[in-house]
């Protein structure tokens, strides 16, 4: 853990309290609760199919929860579109496909949402977008598209383009799962970086490296549950539960 | 190898087979020559046909006085006209029932390929129902429709429909009051032609606002108000320069105003609401063709429903529309020909019909005809072309 970090306790960014969602007949989330705290780095796992996904894509309201309470940043989510807005506005994502806009350039990209959500003037937008292409090292791209981009540079775009926002919290659903080994270390560092500066973040993730030098707390979920959660040393040196034990010896000994 | 080196003199033949350029070359020449050679049959054996039949050949007839009726015609014409004016009338009104036609697929196309995709259970059944019905009757079929089963079935012109004030619908026809311009019409015109200078450069202005400050600017109200605003106030100056001639009936039909012939009717509805059917699967495919990534990624950037539309799944989706939007276009126009089935003055049915039968110059009727189609097509391509190059994406 880097020194300067520093988790706020009595700030609470995101607060889920018993949130149920269903796909038709299939139970996805069962009672799941979590709180996050202001600068808390927050690492998710869990075995294909158990719902990491659904629940932070709950969270930004990509998919709709049908019982219990999402607040995020004092906001509840409801069905009310300005609260949606507002908390997109505030929460950042990443995605596991970057699903960056392939007709627009790299600093289009970026400097779109500022422009059309936050009002900015363009000059300015693009000043912030080369501030933060900058600073995930892409900067000498801003003007080629997407397309020409290797997948490494691609979601290292991806985050700046989030970045770009100002978010007060950013949810990364498996970041480096589509990228070629050699591509995963610069997403990684960039990821870390920002961790480091203390941003809040919520990162479904399988790189248990990641996890064991950033993560204030790691989660397990299975079956659309939240199975165990814990500090990552005691996490992935203690496991409580059996599906826990299962899962790490599988993830760590292949 | 040595067993290669030993064939090597005998090889010579098979190796030319072998080598692909020169069998496209060989093949390439063989086509030209049967090509030439077939074309070379049909003119000398035309040529032996009509000389033996004594028709003349030649583009002289072009000249000579027609002698019979158009129902409708954008251009003076009488029956004392010539050929030469029959191949323009009909061309104009080829013209006219395929650009009303364009115009009108395309806005049902959109407004059905989007409804296909409506959350609303019963927008998007009737929709389907839409494209499944109008795109697998033949189109033929929908003309007759249009112009025997629906047009024919309106009262006469005494028992005319007046749905509104001087507009009456009957079997003849649509017809309508024509405005008549009067002295200093010409000033309502320059008012408008001003609004449209002053709305461009406001849309300067507010784009290079918005660039610089950040502020949005409500153009699209203030373009209204000027367009529609600016000339009604000039013509209220002019002393409102510009009178209706009402249609009226005298007889059994009507006098004066505009008309809109039932034959034109019928064409238009059948050639839109069938291409329509098409125009709408283009529409939805195009826009089911961009990733949900795509629109959850803009979301997620706090993106509002309307601007995730306008800013990352339109401009991608017209992408993939325009190609096959042109060839919906292409198909319009060609298809429009079928207006010889119900007697719509066409360039088919005027000239290459009434005209060719009396004059019997098969060969320069369709020879120009095909020119006309061919122009026709080849010039909308090259418009869509320069439209999708002015979008087209830049990838890998
Ligand atoms: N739109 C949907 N309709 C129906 N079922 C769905 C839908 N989306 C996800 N599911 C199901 O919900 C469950 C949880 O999905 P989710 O994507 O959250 O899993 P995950 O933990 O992220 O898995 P992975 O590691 O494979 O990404 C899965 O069983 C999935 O099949
Ligand atoms: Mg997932």
């Amino acid at each position: 853990m880097s020194m300067t970090h520093q988790v706020e306790d009595d700030k609470l960014m995101v607060e889920m309290r018993g949130v149920n969602k269903w796909y038709g007949q299939f139970h996805v989330l069962k009672d799941v609760n979590l709180e996050v705290k202001k600068g808390e780095r927050i690492v998710i796992c869990g075995p294909s199919g158990s719902g990491k996904s659904t629940t932070i894509r709950c969270i930004n309201r990509l998919e709709e929860h049908q019982k219990g309470d999402i607040i995020v940043d004092g906001t509840t989510l409801n069905n009310d579109l300005k609260n949606i807005e507002t908390i997109r506005r505030e929460v950042g994502m990443v995605f596991q496909h970057f699903n960056l806009f392939p007709h627009l350039t790299v600093l289009e990209n970026c400097a779109l949402a500022p422009i059309w959500v936050r009002k900015t003037p363009r000059d300015e937008a693009e000043e912030i977008a080369m501030k933060y292409l900058r600073r995930v090292k892409i900067e000498e791209q801003a003007l080629k598209y997407p397309g020409q981009l290797s997948g490494g540079q691609q979601q290292r775009v991806a985050i700046a383009r989030s970045l770009c926002m100002n978010p007060q919290i950013m949810l990364f659903d498996e970041p480096t799962s589509a990228l070629d080994p050699e591509m995963i270390k610069e997403v990684l560092d960039v990821m870390v970086e920002l961790a480091d500066e203390g941003m809040t973040m919520i990162c479904v993730t399988h790189e248990m490296g990641f996890a064991k030098t950033v993560a204030d707390r790691v989660i397990f979920m299975d079956k659309g549950q939240i199975i165990e959660e814990n500090e990552p040393h005691e996490f992935f040196n203690n496991p409580q539960s059996e599906r826990t034990q299962a899962f790490l010896s599988q993830i760590l000994n292949h | 190898m040595p067993s290669d080196a030993n064939k090597s003199p005998s090889a010579h033949t098979t190796r030319f087979w072998h080598d692909p350029a020169k069998r496209a070359i060989l093949f390439q020449s063989l086509l030209v020559i049967a090509v030439l050679g077939f074309v070379g049959m049909i003119v000398q054996n035309t040529l032996h046909n009509l000389e033996s039949r004594g028709i003349t050949t030649g583009f002289a007839f072009l000249s000579q006085e027609a002698g019979f009726g158009i129902v409708q015609s954008l251009i003076d014409y009488t029956e004392s006209s010539s050929y030469g004016r029959t191949f323009f009338v009909g061309l104009l009104n080829t013209l006219l029932v395929s650009a009303l036609g364009v115009v009108a697929a395309t806005v049902i196309g959109f407004v059905m390929g989007i409804a296909r995709l409506s959350n609303n259970w019963l927008i998007a059944k009737v929709a389907s129902a839409y494209v499944e019905i109008f795109r697998n009757i033949p189109l033929l079929i929908q003309i007759f429709f249009w112009y025997f089963a629906v047009l024919r079935a309106l009262p006469s012109p005494r028992q005319s429909l007046e749905p509104l004030d001087n507009i009456f619908i009957n079997v003849r026809g649509l017809y309508m009051p024509e405005p008549i311009y009067g002295d200093g019409f010409g000033w309502v015109v320059v008012a408008f032609l001003l609004a449209v200078v002053a709305v461009i450069g406001i849309a300067r202005w507010s784009k290079k606002r918005q660039d610089e400050t950040g502020q949005r600017f409500p153009l699209f109200w203030t373009a209204a108000g000027l367009l529609i605003g600016l000339p009604l106030v000039v013509y209220w100056i002019m002393g409102s320069p510009m009178t209706w001639d009402n249609p009226v009936l005298k007889g059994f039909n009507f006098r004066g105003g505009m008309t809109i012939i039932p034959e034109l009717a019928a064409l238009w509805l059948a050639l839109s609401i069938y291409t329509a059917a098409f125009i709408a699967e283009i529409v939805r495919s195009g826009i089911e063709a961009i990733s949900s990534g795509q629109t959850e990624a803009a979301s997620a950037l706090g993106l509002s429903k309307s601007k995730v539309l306008r800013l990352v799944v339109v401009p991608q989706a017209v992408r993939v529309i325009i190609p096959p939007l042109t060839s919906q276009y292409l198909n319009l126009i060609k298809n429009s020909s079928l207006a010889t089935a119900i007697g719509y003055p066409d360039l088919v049915s005027v000239f290459a019909g009434t005209t060719l039968n009396q004059t019997g110059q098969a060969i320069e009727v369709i020879f120009m005809t095909m020119l006309v189609y061919l122009t026709l097509s080849l010039l909308v391509s090259a418009f869509m072309n320069w439209f999708n190059t002015r979008m087209a994406l830049v990838e890998r």
